[in-house]
């Protein structure tokens, strides 16, 4: 169905030069639009795991505490990762309004290799935990900790296998104003995945290691 | 699209080009230096908020408020520089959305925690 779609003479509403592509279709427009609606319901799935996570942080029955847990070295360079992988994906819609295609893959390319180095951070600190007395079913304050930082990591991963479809998309179609809004929803996406790791930096892991 | 009352309607690429020589002039996302400037605030904050948990130079109630408010400027420097929040078509019904959602996200995290600071020393 997308396919034909892609074939189909725009249906140009906004026709205005200054609207970026991604905008240049009504339904390119709705489905932004819609996107920022399921931002706004994922925002309430993570306010509910910290809701959580903050209540039962105490509660560690005699297991493990976050201050005995938390690596500073190992937090802060999932931090830095995601950031800089933030601001390569915003480089990437860049280079796509700049009409450069290759510019656009290339900084694509780059933030997928980010978020797998750490996803591959977030997987050897889950197996550090679990290896040395700190499983999933050890404490309240575990559970609450994989659920929520681990949602998180989900949310990641389905991001890097969303941005290789599209960039497989590109790679066949080019830069269209479909493909054009794919990216730039792509990049909602991972910024939003940003915003809620700073959160869980500041309310997990800073706050962890403050004591 | 007045300037070319006989172009082929919307060939994507020739579209995407088109866009580009127009936004040589007056781009619509911003100079690189817009991505730039965003990357080395949100850097900033970070460590700011590391060295201020580290150092502990105030108390940890201080800190934590201060840390939040860090964490809350984030927020605005990835809508801005980095989600084009002012760019979307108007009525921004996005905002509204999303204004929302963050109601909501408040609102469920300080009851929550109201409603169990009633549980005193009890384990749960």
């Amino acid at each position: 169905m997308t396919i034909a779609h892609d074939r189909l003479p725009a249906r140009e509403t906004r026709a205005d030069r200054d609207t970026p592509l991604e905008y240049s279709l009504e339904e390119g427009a709705l489905r932004i639009f819609g996107f920022w609606l399921f931002l706004a319901t994922d925002l309430v799935l993570f306010a509910c795991l910290f809701a959580t996570y903050v209540i039962l942080r105490d509660n560690t029955a005699g297991g493990p505490t976050e201050m005995q847990l938390f690596d500073v070295p190992t937090f802060t360079a999932e931090t830095l990762i995601l950031l800089t992988s933030s601001f390569t994906g915003g480089l990437g819609t860049y280079a796509m309004h700049q009409g450069s295609k290759r510019g656009l893959i290339a900084w694509m390319i780059v933030t997928v290799l980010l978020g797998l180095s750490f996803i591959g951070l977030e997987v050897r600190e889950f197996a550090a935990y679990a290896t040395h007395g700190a499983p999933l079913q050890r404490s309240a304050f575990l559970s609450a900790f994989f659920t929520l930082v681990g949602t998180h990591g989900c949310h990641v991963s389905l991001g890097i296998l969303w941005m290789l479809s599209i960039l497989y998309q590109l790679a066949r179609r080019g830069v269209t104003a479909i493909t054009a809004r794919k990216v730039f929803i792509v990049g909602l996406y991972w910024h939003f995945l940003d915003i809620v790791w700073v959160f869980i930096f500041s309310v997990v892991y800073l706050n962890g290691v403050m004591g | 699209m007045s300037q070319h009352p006989d172009r082929p309607s919307d060939h994507a690429s020739s579209h995407a080009a088109d866009r580009a020589s127009s936004h040589a002039s007056n781009p619509p996302s911003g100079s690189p230096w817009m991505y730039i400037a965003g990357f080395v605030i949100s850097i900033a904050l970070t460590l700011g908020a590391l060295w201020l948990a580290l150092a502990r130079q105030f108390s940890t109630e201080a800190l934590l408020t201060v840390i939040l408010i860090l964490a809350i400027l984030q927020i605005g420097v990835q809508m801005f520089f980095f989600m084009h929040v002012t760019e979307s078509p108007r009525p921004q019904f996005n905002l509204w959305i999303l204004g929302l959602g963050m109601f909501f996200t408040f609102v469920v995290i300080a009851s929550s925690i109201w409603i169990m600071s009633f549980g005193g020393a009890l384990g749960y």
